[in-house]
């Protein structure tokens, strides 16, 4: 489903400063996997996820999607494709701060013009199906960690992708919560959802949920 | 020399609007030269990044561009009882010779700028920027024309000289002068009657045979040209006349005014739309065989050519309304 | 058609903007004040101008067509009455009167009063009508004595009959009208001369034709065309009005700089969003277009605002702020009551220079908060 072949990322190319972060990764994620990249700080595992989820635009390489090649595309068709296909949650949850839970759930589908009944509908049975229904109108900022993430995750549903990214999910989160995100996890699997997660965390990459772990270490491929 | 706040108003407009257009270009200059799609360096990245800036300064300049049109206009209008036989626009023009020149140079920047808004609109609607090196290339070449319509506006003000008394001794006017043409000649009616409802109306006939023959559309966009030519001849030698119901006013400047009901925007505003739509419509065709637009293009052209029509329509009609209310008769005098 | 995804887009957009908006007042609010102030001071420079122009073209309309002075070495000389019916022979004129004024100095406000015989319904002897202003300035009501130095170097009373009706104030402020013998008594100007003649025309087209005529059949006259004086009159306001706005580009320069440091000084957490917007699916135009929403939105309010403010400024309180540098030269301010004028290219003129200035200052800032990698957040 998704394909990357050779790609490398450099940052700040051409200065003092210029990091590679990855150097050349070819792979090759199937769909209704869940798969773990995993790595130490620095290994690079993080930019991989952005290069996958068409966060950011590799250096060279090539990056397919569903077969089609998405490195030379405009922002605007890669944002689209995006939207459709991915779903991020980020290891700060990087809600917005001011807006209801039910307005950040509601964020992603603004760009589309779908009504707004329809987009309130969708958020609310997100909400539900996370036990935050009776959060929706709190202020993003009032939620506790484990609350925040479920909104996150609720925010990367709002437009039905295939996929979903997870950056370093349980980083922030105890013992007993993680858990409770290893029950999500099972229930998005169950939905016949991809999930693509990065993660230093054994708890997470010797899951029995997750079927597929990647190693990481200094860009390329362990 | 004349300065009111309107030209204080249209001259920093139109210095902004060359210096960004000419800042836009350096930009379209560079991008010809080095755009590479299929790569990921930070060099094309920043290219990318930079169209959006770049586009938008183009479309605020050339909406820009179209308000001044007006203003201009408009303020000619305003500083004509400055002038000496000056009793609306047309004197205040006439005064120097860079005034009409300066009003065609801006309805050819309008065009060219409409023209160049709907071939951007298209490109974005591609998903490999198929257009973004011919766009920024072609503002290459529209540039240096907004750069002589600001020499030409800028001329025109400058010449401005009003006739008030300044010296205590023989200060009278027009005596020793040839009148400021405040007149325009016209057509004679029949003539122009023929040719208004004759070019209209193969226009609006090739309009309806692009449903058929999509070919037909490069037609259209030259019939459009054509057609505003032919309106712009009408509203000088019989509109007008209808309208002020005067045999020989024919000033198509004073049908803006309040005094005859703002009517003449109701033809000029159909009339420019219609115009820059149908060329727009004719710009867009040559790219349906490029991969990424080959389904966006027949509908868009379709769309732009609709408009464009039902604008001509109602102009048509609208004409007729106002021929057949007027109290003056033309025709009947024909001949006399 | 509203349910377009187009619209709904907008919406949505302009909904996120007012919330942002409402989330940083602070800043804002500040903004917001700058920008009304710059088109207050815009507004009240062109509505003050357009009223006085109305003003003066609305009474220099009753002006004569033609006025006849005679010159003599370059100066105004008084002219004789028998020009009259050399005039008189002139094809095109309808009539000719010769008409008295003149200038008096009263050192007591150190002012020039205007002394005029009236064409119709003079006062009677020993008796003026003062302008408006000049009653407020001399503390004169009718019945009151105002006493006038004759060329001879004697008193000469006279007693107030009336005050002229300040519809026109900005003429007749330092008015005074007399009658005849009064005022060839006062100025010592012996009957058969005239300060000079006015004409009326049969055909207004004909008018620079007939003064041309005028010319020629008295050599050593200056005919003034009344549309001559009105061209002057519009000019200068013009030009008065263009020099300010001149001078106020200083004003604008500074509050395009203001605008353009306002919009580039995001704050932290905007830059946050900002980049969160990006990631979750935002595209740079989607930010870019809320941005310029909120642009529009904190225009429209300003323009308003700021008219609001400059219409009340002038028709409320005359322009109390800088009446005099368009008012002109006169030591005698009237006092009159403004007609409110809203003139639609006014207005747009106005428009064109506020808010231009501040879509320019802002798009390159907006641009560059828009382009932020959507990866941004996951580097912090």
């Amino acid at each position: 489903m998704i394909e990357l072949v050779d790609v490398r990322k450099a940052f700040n190319q051409g200065q003092h400063n210029e990091l590679w972060a990855v150097r050349g990764v070819t792979l090759r994620l199937e769909a209704n996997c869940t798969t773990v990249l995993r790595g130490p700080s620095g290994s690079g595992k993080t930019t991989l996820l952005t290069l996958i989820g068409c966060l950011a635009r590799p250096t060279s390489g090539r990056v397919r999607l569903r077969g089609r090649d998405v490195s030379g595309m405009t922002e605007r068709f890669l944002t689209g494709l995006r939207r459709q296909t991915f779903g991020f949650v980020f290891q700060q949850f990087n809600l917005v701060r001011g807006l209801t839970v039910e307005e950040n759930v509601m964020l992603p589908a603004y760009p589309l013009g779908v009504s707004r009944p329809e987009l309130r509908r969708r958020a609310h049975n997100l909400l539900e199906s996370l036990d935050l229904a009776p959060h929706a109108q709190a202020r993003a900022e009032w939620l506790s960690g484990g609350q925040a993430q479920r909104a996150a995750i609720a925010r990367a549903l709002v437009n039905d992708p295939a996929v979903i990214l997870a950056d370093e999910p349980t980083a922030n989160l105890d013992t007993d919560l993680s858990h409770r995100f290893l029950d999500i996890v099972r229930d998005l699997k169950r939905k016949g959802k991809t999930l693509i997660m990065t993660s230093h965390d054994p708890l997470l990459y010797q899951a029995p949920e997750v079927d597929r772990v990647i190693g990481l270490r200094d860009g390329h491929l362990d | 020399m004349v300065v009111n706040p309107a030209i204080v108003a249209l001259a920093i407009a139109t210095l902004a609007s060359s210096l960004l257009l000419a800042y836009s270009a350096a930009f379209g200059w560079r991008l010809v030269r080095t755009w590479d799609l299929s790569s990921g360096s930070e060099l094309q990245l920043g290219l990318e990044r930079h169209t959006y800036l770049i586009s938008t300064l183009v479309a605020f300049v050339f909406a820009t561009e179209a308000i001044s049109l007006l203003l201009f206009v408009y303020n000619a209008d305003r500083i004509a009882p400055l002038f000496v036989g000056a009793m609306c626009a047309v004197g205040t023009l006439n005064t120097s010779p860079f005034g009409f020149p300066a009003l065609l140079v801006k309805v050819l920047v309008f065009f060219a700028a409409s023209t160049w808004l709907v071939l951007h609109h298209l490109d974005t609607r591609g998903y490999d920027y198929p257009l973004t090196r011919l766009k920024y290339g072609l503002l290459l070449a529209v540039a240096p024309l907004v750069v002589v319509e600001a020499y030409l506006q800028t001329r025109f003000f400058l010449a401005l000289d009003t006739d008030v008394i300044t010296s205590c001794c023989g200060s009278l006017f027009g005596a020793n002068r040839e009148a400021l043409g405040s007149e325009l000649a016209g057509l004679p009616p029949v003539l122009a009657m023929t040719l208004f409802y004759g070019v209209l109306g193969v226009t609006l006939v090739v309009g309806l045979a692009t449903r058929r023959w999509p070919a037909a559309g490069y037609a259209y966009a030259l019939l459009s040209a054509l057609s505003f030519a032919a309106s712009l001849a009408a509203i000088v030698s019989f509109v007008s006349l209808y309208v002020y119901e005067h045999p020989h006013h024919h000033c198509p400047f004073c049908l803006l005014k309040s005094e005859y009901g703002y009517q003449g925007y109701l033809l000029y505003g159909p009339l420019f739309l219609a115009t820059a739509l149908g060329i727009g419509s004719g710009a867009v065709r040559p790219f349906a065989r490029v991969p990424s637009l080959s389904d966006v293009v027949p509908p868009l052209a379709r769309r732009l050519t609709n408009v464009s029509l039902s604008m001509f329509f109602f102009l048509v009609v609208w004409v007729c309304i106002l021929t057949a209310r007027s109290g003056l008769v033309l025709l009947g005098n024909e001949g006399v | 058609m509203p349910n377009n995804p187009w619209f709904q887009r907008q919406r949505y957009l302009v909904d996120f903007t007012v919330g942002a908006l409402a989330r940083r007042k602070g800043r804002n609010l500040a903004l917001l004040a700058v920008y009304a102030l710059i088109v207050f001071v815009l507004a009240s420079v062109l509505l003050f101008s357009q009223a006085l122009r109305h003003e003066a073209a609305m009474l220099l309309s009753s002006a004569p067509e033609v006025t006849v002075q005679r010159m003599v070495a370059g100066r105004h000389d008084l002219v004789p009455a028998a020009y009259l019916d050399r005039l008189a022979k002139v094809r095109g004129v309808a009539d000719g009167r010769g008409r008295l004024w003149g200038y008096y100095y009263d050192p007591s406000v150190a002012a020039n009063y205007t002394l005029l015989v009236p064409m119709s319904d003079p006062p009677p002897p020993g008796k003026v009508r003062v302008g408006a202003t000049l009653a407020r300035t001399r503390g004169l009501g009718v019945g009151d004595v105002l006493s006038l130095r004759s060329h001879e170097g004697h008193p000469f009373p006279f007693t107030v009959d009336g005050t002229l009706s300040s519809e026109s104030a900005l003429l007749t402020a330092d008015l005074v009208l007399v009658c005849e013998q009064d005022f060839r008594a006062l100025f010592g100007i012996p009957a058969g001369l005239y300060t000079d003649l006015i004409l009326t025309v049969r055909n207004p087209r004909e008018v620079t034709k007939v003064a041309e005529k005028v010319l020629r059949t008295l050599p050593d006259t200056r005919p003034i065309v009344r549309d001559d004086i009105l061209r002057t009159y519009a000019a200068l306001f013009d030009w008065r009005e263009g020099m300010v706005m001149v001078l106020l580009s200083g004003a604008v320069l500074a509050f395009i700089i203001f605008a353009w440091d306002k919009a580039s000084g995001l704050s932290a957490e905007e830059r946050r969003e900002i980049g969160v917007l990006k990631a979750i699916g935002w595209e740079t135009s989607d930010i870019m277009a809320m941005k310029l929403w909120e642009g529009l939105l904190v225009s429209v309010f300003a323009f308003l605002l700021g008219y609001l403010a400059a219409y009340l400024h002038v028709f409320g309180f005359g322009a109390s702020l800088f009446g005099p540098v368009l008012k002109g030269w006169s030591v005698l301010y009237p006092q009159f009551e403004l007609t409110p004028r809203v003139d639609g290219f006014q207005v747009f003129t106005l428009f064109f220079l506020s808010v231009f200035p501040y879509a320019l200052a802002t798009i390159v800032p907006v641009w560059r908060a828009a382009i932020a990698d959507p990866d941004v957040v996951m580097r912090q």
